[in-house]
């Protein structure tokens, strides 16, 4: 679908510009959900659709009642407060823990690369509902289950897997002669790992971390069983005002959160075009 | 240490030695072996981090759904006297099972475990749980006066019921099918296996209807994913990368935002349904029913699942050369021709990747059918939660869980197979 030749019929012409708006509207299916609820959270009544008076945009229509609910009710400065707990623990531990793994994957002679590649990759693959339940049987066992320690464990379980990937395809084009070059000028291993290694493999660690974070940030579901009400998250807040009682508050959490993730997607994509242009791999 | 070596590094057998005068292949397997042990050595810790707190709790589901030691844990004595009862006799067992039940249940009174082993023995025939619990009341002013059987009886007319002691009898075992059975309708009745009453069959139809929104979820994605990954493909790089975002802002944003949205737009009093009735496409008292049925489900998740496919279509569409579509256009294709003949193909492994992504991700997805979905809109997953959290009947939960995991991990084995794991990409 380059751009239309000028010698292009009309049935052409007519194609080309048909898929576009086709296109189009997909894209506007893909977006317009997130864009909407920005205008609605600042309504000034309690309701969840765009108000006469909001269409006209009186001044008197829209506040910011929603956004102060959120930072005054104790229910969701709570939940912020555990989710701030929580996600940055968890993540540290896959980040950690992932990197290194990643690392001895990468070398050139594993035994059972793929048996353990696919173990590691596994909380990804199964679906969330199974892990809750699992871990929900095996955690209540050992003591866990209601426990802050059990929700970490349980999102850094589930956060590996994006470290993993992230980590290992930054390591995929990593040139091995670099090491072995720091080695020849009398770097030992540890040294190597940190002068050379590490600042070439940075932005796949952060970016897989970002991922780990994202993935136990807006986790619910594993939450829901792992934790008990001292552990009530975020995700989970919303999960409840949405199954029971909504309440328009719901609608300024989101617009904050889809701020959160624009700037998320900004830092990933800013790392992956750095780390492509330090290895030198797309010239763009 | 090997001796006489020669000149050249070979000794007298012909083997090539190493600097330090071991066989060259010895010391290149150390070397090997020393590498594979680092290797393994920093893999180890995430290892064991992952076997033990995600491996160890599937296995636990695996062991639950199949774990039936309550029963004879609890009435140890009535079970190993069952085992000479006829259940074929058409008779009650004789007072020795009486003896032995009265015995079990003191201490299972005591224990205060009589009605867990009752609600155990319920799931497989109704009624049960009550009976034990009516039973645990009185059992303490039972005397042992050689005439148990009769007293139970006058507790209630069931323990004289053979059907009820061949049920107990059948459930007896350290391990039971039961829920796996119970899961796929069916239980394990006096003639083996047979089908459940039709007003209690619910899990095949459950498992069909994941199944077949799933496909039409996946469907729906392939459709409207197709298109958009083909403008991003062909367009210039610069354009094509500032429409990503627009791909990649969904997938990075909250699931709960995503579907708060969902239920704020399809809502009878919504904003679609409000546009609607101002454009007087629909009158006012006939506002469209979008949400809390499957309507709401299947829309609610085809945008959510909507960059899992666009995002493998696109990888894969990035790497068919625009020069096939132009060389089969200059040897007389028509576009279409051209399209269907010579690129659609090439993105077939794309429409793999995508569909057993989307379908993989669609099959155990809870939230957004929980909160959209109504009760014609539920899935497999949203009846697992509710027997953990509800019912807790944990064994069919696990029982449900397991045969779920087995479509994924089947699914996941395809995908392996046709993309590998190895290539799963993301943002």
């Amino acid at each position: 679908m380059a751009a239309l030749p000028p010698y292009a019929s009309t049935g052409q012409k007519l194609w080309y510009w048909g898929f576009r708006l086709i296109c189009a509207l997909i894209f506007f299916f893909l977006i317009f959900p997130l864009l909407i609820i920005i205008p609605l959270s600042f309504n000034s009544l309690p309701y969840f659709t765009f108000t006469p008076e909001m269409l006209a945009f009186e001044a008197g229509a829209y506040s910011l009642v929603n956004y102060n609910d959120f930072f005054t009710n104790s229910d969701w400065q709570n939940a912020l407060y555990n989710s701030v707990r929580i996600a940055p623990v968890a993540t540290l531990l896959s980040v950690s823990l992932g990197t290194l793994a990643a690392i001895g994957l990468s070398q050139s002679h594993v035994p059972f690369r793929g048996v353990i590649m696919a173990v590691l990759i596994s909380p990804m693959i199964v679906p969330l509902i199974i892990s809750a339940a699992g871990m929900y049987f095996f955690y209540s066992r050992i003591g866990l289950q209601g426990t802050y320690v059990g929700v970490v464990l349980a999102h850094a379980a589930l956060g590996i897997p994006f470290v993993i990937i992230t980590v290992t395809a930054t390591l995929v084009g990593f040139d091995r002669s670099l090491t072995r070059a720091s080695a020849n000028l009398g770097a030992n291993p540890v040294r190597t790992f940190f002068k050379v290694q590490a600042p070439l493999i940075l932005p796949g660690v952060i970016s897989g971390g970002l991922f780990a974070f994202i993935t136990s940030f807006d986790e619910v579901v594993v939450v829901l069983f792992v934790g008990s009400a001292g552990q009530k998250t975020l995700p989970w807040q919303m999960f409840t005002g949405l199954r029971e009682q909504i309440s328009p508050t719901i609608l300024a959490v989101a617009t904050i959160l889809v701020v959160v993730s624009v700037g998320l997607l900004t830092t990933v994509e800013l790392l992956r075009r750095r780390s492509e242009r330090l290895r030198g791999m797309s010239p763009q | 240490m090997q001796r006489g070596m020669m000149a050249n590094g070979e000794n007298a057998t012909g083997l090539i030695l190493a600097a330090d005068g071991r066989p060259l292949k010895q010391s290149l397997a150390r070397a090997l072996r020393l590498q594979k042990l680092r290797a393994l050595a920093l893999i180890a810790p995430l290892l064991i981090f992952i076997l033990v707190t995600f491996a160890a709790p599937i296995a636990d589901m695996l062991f639950r759904s199949v774990e039936n030691s309550i029963v004879p844990d609890t009435l140890p004595l009535t079970v190993q006297a069952l085992a000479d009862w006829d259940e074929t006799s058409g008779e009650p067992p004789g007072e020795a099972v009486f003896v032995a039940l009265h015995q079990d249940l003191l201490a299972a009174v005591a224990a205060k475990a009589h009605t867990r082993v009752g609600s155990r023995l319920n799931y497989e025939k109704t009624g049960l749980a009550s009976l034990l619990r009516k039973t645990g009341r009185r059992v303490k002013r039972m005397a042992e006066d050689g005439n148990l059987a009769a007293q139970f009886a006058k507790i209630h007319k069931d323990w004289v019921n053979p059907e009820i002691w061949a049920v107990i009898k059948r459930f007896s075992g350290n391990y039971t099918s039961g829920y796996f059975l119970n899961s796929i309708d069916t239980r394990l009745g006096a003639d083996g296996i047979e089908a459940k009453p039709e007003n209690e069959r619910i899990y095949i139809f459950l498992f069909e209807r994941t199944l077949l929104l799933s496909v039409a979820i996946t469907v729906a994605c392939l459709l409207i994913g197709y298109p958009v990954a083909f403008l991003l493909a062909t367009l210039p790089m610069r354009t094509s990368n500032v429409l990503m975002i627009l791909v990649l802002l969904p997938f990075w944003t909250s699931l709960l935002v995503r579907t708060s949205a969902w239920k704020v737009l399809l809502q009878q009093q919504g904003v679609i349904n409000d546009t609607l009735v101002f454009l007087g496409l629909i009158a006012d008292d006939a506002r469209l029913a979008m949400i809390n049925n499957q309507t709401g489900t299947i829309i609610a998740m085809t945008h959510i699942l909507l960059p899992f496919m666009i995002l493998p279509l696109y990888s894969v569409m990035r790497t068919i050369p625009p020069s096939y579509m132009r060389a089969a256009r200059s040897l007389g294709a028509t576009d279409w021709t051209a399209f269907w003949r010579v690129y659609f193909p090439q993105s077939v492994p794309g429409i793999g990747a995508g569909a057993i992504l989307v379908f993989i991700l669609a099959i155990g997805y809870y939230i957004t059918p929980e909160l959209v979905g109504g009760t014609s809109g539920t899935f497999i997953s949203n009846r697992i939660a509710y027997h953990i959290s509800s019912s807790l009947n944990w064994g069919l939960a696990a029982a449900l869980g397991v045969i779920l995991l087995v479509v994924v991990l089947l699914l996941y084995w395809l995908y392996d197979k046709i993309i590998g794991i190895d290539n799963v990409k993301l943002g």
